[in-house]
C-alpha cells in the first residue's frame, strides 16, 4: 500500500461522504422542485429544516477532494480542469446559486411570491449541480479525454455515457434524500417521502441500466469492472441486496432500515466506480502512481488528514446529534423511540 | 480581450468579490459572540438582540463566502492549471489544513445559527467562539499560500525547470517562507478593521437618526471597539511589513514606493505618478530620508530602485504605486478616527454628531483599503504567479474563449452583491427602535461602566 493508494482511498471515501451528505442536500433541492400534492408547503418546510444547519458542512467534502487532488495528484488535477472546463464551470454556477438562493430564501421577505422565486433558483440549481457532477464523473471514467486534456476538444464530455451518468447521479441523490426525509418526517408527510423514495429508486435502477449499457461502447474500463473483474459479481450481489432491502423496507414502512440500506447502496455504487477505475484517476492518461506528487508531499498530507479527522468526526457527530435527533444514524425501527 | 487577460480578470474579480465575504467571515463571528457573551454575563437584553441580529447577517454573508470560496478553489485549476500542477504539491499543506478549519467553521456556525434554544447556553457560546477562531485560522492558512507565491521556498528546480516539477520539496519550509509573519498579521488585522468600520458605519448611521437607541450604541461599541483597536495596530503592522518586504521582495517595495534609482537616504514619495519611460515618479510629495527610515529604520540605508532589476521583472509600477497610496491613505484616516474614539472613550464620553458622521463616511474605507492592499501584493508580484519561478503567461490554461465565463461570472457577482445589500438593508431596517426596547433597556448597566 503506497501513500498514493492511501490518498486515493481517502479521496474515494470523501467522494462517498460527499454523495451521502452533499448529494442528499442536492437531492432535497430536487424534491423542493418536485414538491406537490396537498402537503406541498409542508414538504418544502421539512426540506428547509432538514438541510439548513448542515449543508455548508456537507459541502466541504467537495473542497477536500479538490485540495487533495491538486496537492497529491497535480498532473491529474490539471488534466481534469482543462478537459472538463465547461462542465466544471457549470457545476460552479450550480453550487453558487444553490447555496446563495437557499440562504436568501431563509432571510428574505416571507411573502409567497418572494419565497417562490428563490425556491425556484434553489431547486433549479439543485438539479443542475448533480447533473454536471455526474457528467464529470462519467467523462473521467470514459477514457475519451486525451485530446480534451490538451485543450483541443472542450466538448468531449457531451457524449451519451457521461450524460447518462449525470441523470443517474441526479436520481441517486434524489433517492437518498427521500430516504432521509422519510425518517425525519412524521405522519402523512412521511408517506409522501416514502413513496417518493420508491419512485426515485426505480429511476436509479433505470438510469443505472442505461449507463451500464452505454459503458459497453463508451467506457470499456467501467464495463469491465461491472462484468469481468473478480470482485464484480460479489459487488453486484451486495449492491443488489442493499437495493432490495431498501425497497422492501420502504414498502413495509420501516424507514430507518430503508435509510441504512439506501446508504449502503450508494456507498457500494461509489466504491464500485472507484474500484473499476483503479488504478486510473483520469482514464487512460493518469494513474494514482503516474500522477503522484513526491513522497515528501504525500506522507505529511496523510498525517495532516489523520490529525484533522480526529477533530472533524466528533464535531460532525455533534452536528448531526443536535439536528437529527437522539439516534441520528439509527438502523432499527423501534415502535416508540425512547 | 486576450485569454490571458480574461483569465486574470476572471480570477481577480472572483477574489475581489470573495475577499469581502472572507474578511467578514473572520471578524463578524467575533462581534456576534462578544455580544452574546455580554448578554450571558450581564443579562442585558439589548446584547441578546444584537447577537441574534448579527448572526442573521453573518449567515447571509457566510453562505455567499462559502460558495464564492468554492469558486476560487476550482478556478485555481480551471484558470491556472500549470501553476497548480507545479505549486500544488508544495503549498498543498496550508490548503489541506485550511480545509479542516473551514469544516470546523461550517459545522459550528450551523450549530450556532440553528442552535438557539436547541443546545445548552455553554455549548452555544462555545460554538460561537469556535466559529470566530476557525475563521481566523482559515485566513491564516490561505494567506500562507499567498506568501509562498510572493517568496517561494521549500523546493528546488532541476535542469528541466518548472515543466519537470519541483524536487526536494519540504512542505513545512514552503508553508513558512521568509517574511510570512508580516503578511499573515497584516491580513488578519485588516479583516477586523474593515469589518469593524463597515458595521460601525451602519450603526452610526442609525444613531444619527435616533441618538439614544441603546441597541445601536451597544453595537457601535463592540464593532468599533474591535475595528478601532485593529485600525490602530495596522500602521505598526504596516511598518513591520515594509521592513520585511524591503529584504524579501525588494522589487515590490521599489514599485509600490515608485522608487526607480538605487540610492542612500531615499525619500518617501507620497502620491505622484510613476513614469516607467522616464524612470521617475512625478508630482510626488517627497519626504527626505523617509523611505530609508521606514524600510530599514536608518536614514542613510541604501534602498534598491527598480533599475537594479531587469526590466522584464517589473510589475506595472503605476498601478502598484497608486493602489499602495490608496491603502496607506485610507488606513491613516482610519487610524485617526480610531484615535479620536479612543480619546473620547478614555474620557468616558459618547461619540458626538460629527464623529458619527465621520464614521458613516469612513464605513467603506476598511474594505477599500483591504482591496487596495490585496491589489498591491498581487499586481506587485506580476509578471509572475510564483515570483521569479513561474510567469503568469505560462500558468494560464490552454482553454480558449475565456471572456465567456468572465462575463458570465461578472453578471453573477453583480446579481449576488445587489441581493446581499438588499437583504442586509432589510435586516437593518427592522432593527429595534429605542421605544420598543423600553425605557433604560440595557443602558443602566452600561452607564455604570
Amino acid at each position: 500500500m503506497t501513500p498514493a493508494d492511501l490518498l486515493g482511498g481517502v479521496i474515494l471515501a470523501a467522494a462517498v461522504l460527499y454523495a451521502l451528505l452533499g448529494g442528499a442536500d442536492f437531492g432535497a433541492g430536487i424534491w423542493d422542485l418536485l414538491a406537490g400534492g396537498p402537503r406541498k408547503k409542508e414538504q418544502r418546510a421539512l426540506i428547509e429544516e432538514a438541510i439548513g444547519p448542515i449543508w455548508e458542512a456537507n459541502h466541504v467534502w467537495l473542497i477536500l477532494i479538490v485540495v487533495l487532488l491538486f496537492t497529491a495528484f497535480p498532473p491529474a488535477f490539471a488534466a481534469i480542469t482543462i478537459a472538463l472546463f465547461v462542465p466544471l464551470m457549470l457545476l460552479l454556477v450550480g453550487i453558487v446559486l444553490r447555496g446563495a438562493a437557499f440562504t436568501f430564501r431563509t432571510y428574505d421577505a416571507p411573502e409567497d411570491r418572494v419565497q417562490a422565486r428563490w425556491g425556484l433558483v434553489f431547486s433549479g440549481s439543485s438539479v443542475v449541480a448533480p447533473l454536471t457532477l455526474g457528467v464529470i464523473v462519467g467523462a473521467l471514467a470514459s477514457g475519451n479525454l486525451g485530446a480534451a486534456a490538451r485543450g483541443e476538444a472542450p466538448f468531449a464530455w457531451a457524449a451519451p455515457f457521461p450524460l447518462a451518468v449525470g441523470a443517474f447521479a441526479a436520481a441517486l441523490f434524489a433517492y437518498v434524500a427521500a430516504a432521509y426525509l422519510a425518517v425525519e418526517a412524521g405522519g402523512a408527510l412521511r408517506e409522501d417521502f416514502r413513496r417518493r423514495a420508491i419512485g426515485a429508486g426505480v429511476a436509479v435502477f433505470l438510469t443505472a441500466a442505461l449507463s451500464a449499457a452505454l459503458s459497453w461502447r463508451e467506457a470499456p474500463l467501467v464495463f469491465a469492472g461491472l462484468t469481468r473483474r473478480g470482485w464484480s459479481i460479489p459487488l453486484h450481489l451486495a449492491t443488489g441486496a442493499a437495493a432490495i432491502t431498501a425497497f422492501a423496507a420502504l414498502y413495509r414502512g420501516q424507514v430507518r432500515l430503508a435509510r441504512a440500506a439506501a446508504v449502503a447502496q450508494v456507498t457500494l455504487i461509489v466504491l464500485g466506480w472507484g474500484a473499476s477505475q483503479y488504478p486510473y484517476l483520469v482514464v487512460p492518461d493518469h494513474t494514482l502512481a503516474s500522477a503522484s506528487a513526491p513522497r515528501a508531499t504525500q506522507v505529511p498530507v496523510l498525517w495532516a488528514l489523520a490529525a484533522g479527522a480526529v477533530l472533524l468526526f466528533p464535531a460532525l457527530y455533534l452536528l448531526f446529534r443536535v439536528f437529527k435527533g437522539e439516534r441520528p444514524f439509527a438502523i432499527l425501527d423501534r415502535d416508540r423511540p425512547r | 480581450m486576450t485569454d490571458l487577460l480574461a483569465a486574470r480578470a476572471l480570477f481577480g474579480t472572483s477574489l475581489a468579490f470573495h475577499i469581502v465575504f472572507a474578511a467578514v467571515g473572520v471578524a463578524m463571528p467575533l462581534f456576534m459572540v462578544l455580544a452574546e457573551w455580554r448578554w450571558r454575563r450581564t443579562g442585558s437584553e439589548v446584547h441578546l438582540e444584537l447577537a441574534r441580529r448579527w448572526a442573521k447577517g453573518t449567515a447571509i454573508l457566510f453562505a455567499v463566502g462559502a460558495v464564492s470560496g468554492t469558486v476560487i478553489s476550482f478556478e485555481l485549476g480551471l484558470l491556472w492549471p500549470r501553476f497548480m500542477q507545479f505549486a500544488g504539491p508544495i503549498i498543498g499543506m496550508p490548503f489541506s489544513l485550511e480545509g479542516f478549519a473551514f469544516f470546523a467553521e461550517a459545522i459550528f456556525l450551523g450549530i450556532y445559527l440553528y442552535g438557539w434554544g436547541r443546545v445548552g447556553p455553554r455549548l452555544h457560546l462555545a460554538a460561537g467562539w469556535v466559529v470566530a477562531a476557525s475563521g481566523a485560522t482559515s485566513a491564516f492558512f490561505v494567506t500562507l499560500a499567498n506568501v509562498w507565491m510572493n517568496v517561494p521556498a521549500g523546493f528546488e528546480l532541476g535542469a528541466g525547470g518548472v515543466a519537470a516539477g519541483a524536487a526536494g520539496i519540504d512542505p513545512f519550509v514552503a508553508m513558512f517562507p521568509p517574511g510570512w509573519q508580516h503578511q499573515v498579521i497584516h491580513v488578519l488585522i485588516s479583516c477586523y478593521a474593515a469589518t469593524g468600520f463597515a458595521v460601525a458605519g451602519i450603526h452610526a448611521f442609525m444613531l444619527l437618526r435616533e441618538r439614544d437607541n441603546p441597541f445601536h450604541r451597544a453595537a457601535l461599541r463592540i464593532a468599533f471597539g474591535v475595528g478601532a483597536v485593529a485600525a490602530l495596530l495596522q500602521p505598526v503592522s504596516g511598518d513591520f511589513s515594509a521592513r520585511q518586504i524591503a529584504t524579501t521582495q525588494p522589487v515590490k517595495l521599489a514599485a509600490l514606493e515608485g522608487h526607480f534609482r538605487t540610492e542612500r537616504g531615499a525619500p518617501l514619495r507620497i502620491g505622484g505618478i510613476p513614469d516607467e519611460e522616464r524612470r521617475e515618479t512625478r508630482f510626488a510629495l517627497e519626504i527626505p530620508y523617509g523611505l530609508s527610515l521606514l524600510a530599514f529604520h536608518d536614514p542613510h540605508a541604501e534602498v534598491r530602485g527598480l533599475e537594479a532589476f531587469p526590466r522584464d521583472r517589473w510589475p506595472n509600477t503605476l498601478l502598484v504605486h497608486l493602489a499602495f497610496q490608496v491603502m496607506v491613505g485610507l488606513g491613516s484616516i482610519m487610524a485617526l478616527l480610531a484615535a479620536t474614539w479612543a480619546v473620547l472613550r478614555v474620557r468616558g464620553r459618547e461619540p458626538g454628531r460629527w464623529l458619527l458622521r465621520a464614521l458613516v463616511a469612513a464605513s467603506p474605507f476598511g474594505f477599500l483599503a483591504l482591496e487596495a492592499g490585496w491589489l498591491v501584493t498581487e499586481w506587485g508580484r506580476q509578471p509572475f504567479t510564483v515570483w521569479g519561478v513561474l510567469r503568469t503567461a505560462d500558468s494560464v490554461t490552454p482553454v480558449t474563449h475565456l471572456a465567456v465565463p468572465f462575463i458570465g461570472f461578472m453578471v453573477l457577482y453583480v446579481f449576488l452583491a445587489v441581493v446581499v445589500v438588499a437583504l442586509l438593508w432589510r435586516q437593518i431596517a427592522k432593527s429595534p427602535r429605542a421605544v420598543a426596547l423600553g425605557p433604560g433597556a440595557g443602558t443602566a448597566a452600561e452607564v455604570r461602566r
